[in-house]
């Protein structure tokens, strides 16, 4: 074993391993959480009968999905669409290459690790639009048109409120980003460029309040309205693991990453940290959707270019400035 | 890091060989197939292949700005332009002749200027090369020496958004 993590391929290899495994379980995870908890803010108590806390349920109800016939519509392109649910679950996978569990756990602790999150991140809305147009449904494709539309707005504050902690870190290597945050976490010197991330980030994961892509009331399913089985399955997967993946972003950042707040680790060991903190955003972005009611479209692409996007812009240059003065 | 992997045996070639092709063929379907989507989803194809040989020649910087900037960003506005135009399931215009024309030469005019460049180029052996390819080495080449041209290139920036307003302006002329 020793021998095999120390061969870099060998260590891509195992760790690939682990990343699949721990993204399917994630997801069922979550999946589970999320019913829970729209159960109690709704006054129910969520999927209580299949094992204990009816924490089996999302397993079961996989293993249907599995079961199930994978249809394509006569009139839909074949190609794209056997194609787009792949190309929107690969993607999500790599930034586990770089995601920092705790100081000698990134699988690959690359220079330009954030970087590698940021640009693999854009191919998912290429998925989605494949997908939309793909199928050949209205709904779908008013889906797709939606989602890029979206992704387009909020990419850009969501970049500019990442700039401004590389600013202050000089590097996008994940492991200096958190160790730089030994003494107090960049949230508390950056409330608005983390604000900004965090509202950007539900947005980018097509969330609620910010989930007009699949708006049931209006579309359907928006661009996942023809895939069904596991095609479906995978679509729903991807978005879980990204949500995973934008708050344990946000919790290197802004959050301090696998360290205690202010350099008191307590004695619990850093993956612990990094995952709870993790976890606490996610249960956020849940509460968020069960919370919120769905934006307007307009109201939507007018809140990033008109808001968003000066405030992200405003906080960045005045980090420069603080940067440049002291 | 990565130059680990990618320097030795027998794993790159073949993944070498592979990426080519795909850049190659996102590069036919982007030029030949009649499907506009399909036009760009080749086009992007093609440049995430090109990011991948960048990633080959030693800057993994580079080829991740150019998936973020070209397939993320170009890519997508792309298509977006393309989903607010003339539905695909209409009948196809002709080609004409002219445009075909112009574009072969433009092709061959950028073919003829790379090959150019490319017998131009004193070539060195990989070994004798200084790799320092940082992102501090680019930051710093950029705003020295080959600033002329980078201030060239934003001027496409200029470029596309007097389009932008041009298009927006006139059309809502003529459709109302």
């Amino acid at each position: 074993m020793e021998h095999i993590l120390s061969n870099e391929l060998g260590r891509l290899i195992v760790g690939l391993i682990v990343v699949l495994i721990f993204s399917q379980l994630n997801a069922l995870f979550l999946v589970w959480l999320e019913r829970k908890v729209a159960g109690h803010i709704q006054l129910r108590i969520g999927p209580k009968e299949v094992g204990p806390y009816g924490l089996l349920q999302t397993i079961v109800d996989g293993l249907k999905l599995v079961g199930k016939e994978l249809i394509t519509p006569k009139r839909a392109d074949r190609i794209l669409f056997i194609i787009a649910p792949v190309l929107v679950f690969v993607p999500v996978l790599v930034p586990f290459i770089v995601l920092p569990f705790s100081k000698s756990l990134p699988l690959n602790d690359m220079n330009v690790g954030l970087l590698v999150i940021f640009s693999f991140s854009t191919i998912n809305v290429l998925a989605i639009l494949i997908g939309g147009w793909g199928s050949n449904n209205k709904y779908a494709l008013l889906g797709a048109i939606r989602s890029v539309a979206q992704n387009i707005a909020y990419e850009i504050p969501l970049l500019l409120s990442v700039l401004s902690v590389v600013l202050m870190t000089k590097t996008l290597q994940m492991s200096k980003i958190v160790q730089a945050q030994g003494s107090y976490w960049f949230f508390l010197i950056q409330p608005i460029a983390a604000l900004t991330y965090f509202i950007c980030a539900t947005a980018e994961t097509n969330r609620a309040p910010f989930d007009i892509p699949e708006a049931e009331s209006e579309l359907v399913a928006g661009f996942h309205t023809e895939f069904s089985g596991m095609r479906f399955g995978l679509f729903f997967l991807a978005e879980y693991t990204n949500v995973f993946v934008v708050c344990a972003v946000a919790t290197t950042l802004f959050l301090g990453g696998w360290q205690g707040p202010f350099g008191f680790s307590l004695g619990i060991p850093g993956i612990i940290w990094f995952l709870a903190k993790t976890y606490l955003l996610v249960f956020v972005i849940m509460w968020f959707r069960w919370t919120f009611p769905r934006l307007r479209f307009d109201q939507l692409i007018s809140f990033s270019w008109k808001v968003l996007i000066p405030l992200a812009l405003a906080n960045l240059i005045i980090t420069a400035g603080v940067i440049k003065l002291i | 890091m990565s130059g680990s992997i990618l320097s030795q045996g027998f794993l790159p070639q073949v993944a070498f060989i592979i990426v080519v092709g795909l850049t190659f063929c996102g590069a036919i379907i982007a030029v030949f197939h009649r499907n506009i989507l399909y036009n760009v989803l080749g086009l992007a194809l093609a440049l995430a292949g090109v990011a991948a040989l960048y990633v080959f020649l030693g800057s993994l910087f580079i080829g991740l700005m150019q998936l973020l900037i070209y397939v993320g960003a170009i890519c997508i506005a792309m298509v977006f332009a393309i989903m607010l135009s003339r539905p695909v399931h209409l009948p196809k215009p002709k080609r004409k002749i002219s445009k075909i024309a112009t574009g072969v030469f433009a092709g061959l005019l950028i073919l003829g200027v790379n090959i150019g460049v490319i017998y131009k180029t004193a070539w060195q052996p990989a070994a004798e090369r200084k790799i320092d390819w940082s992102v501090k080495t680019i930051g710093d080449f950029l705003l020295t020496k080959y600033v002329l041209v980078f201030e060239v290139i934003s001027l496409v920036l200029l470029v596309a958004m007097l389009g932008a307003i041009i298009i927006s302006r006139f059309n809502g002329r003529v459709s109302s």
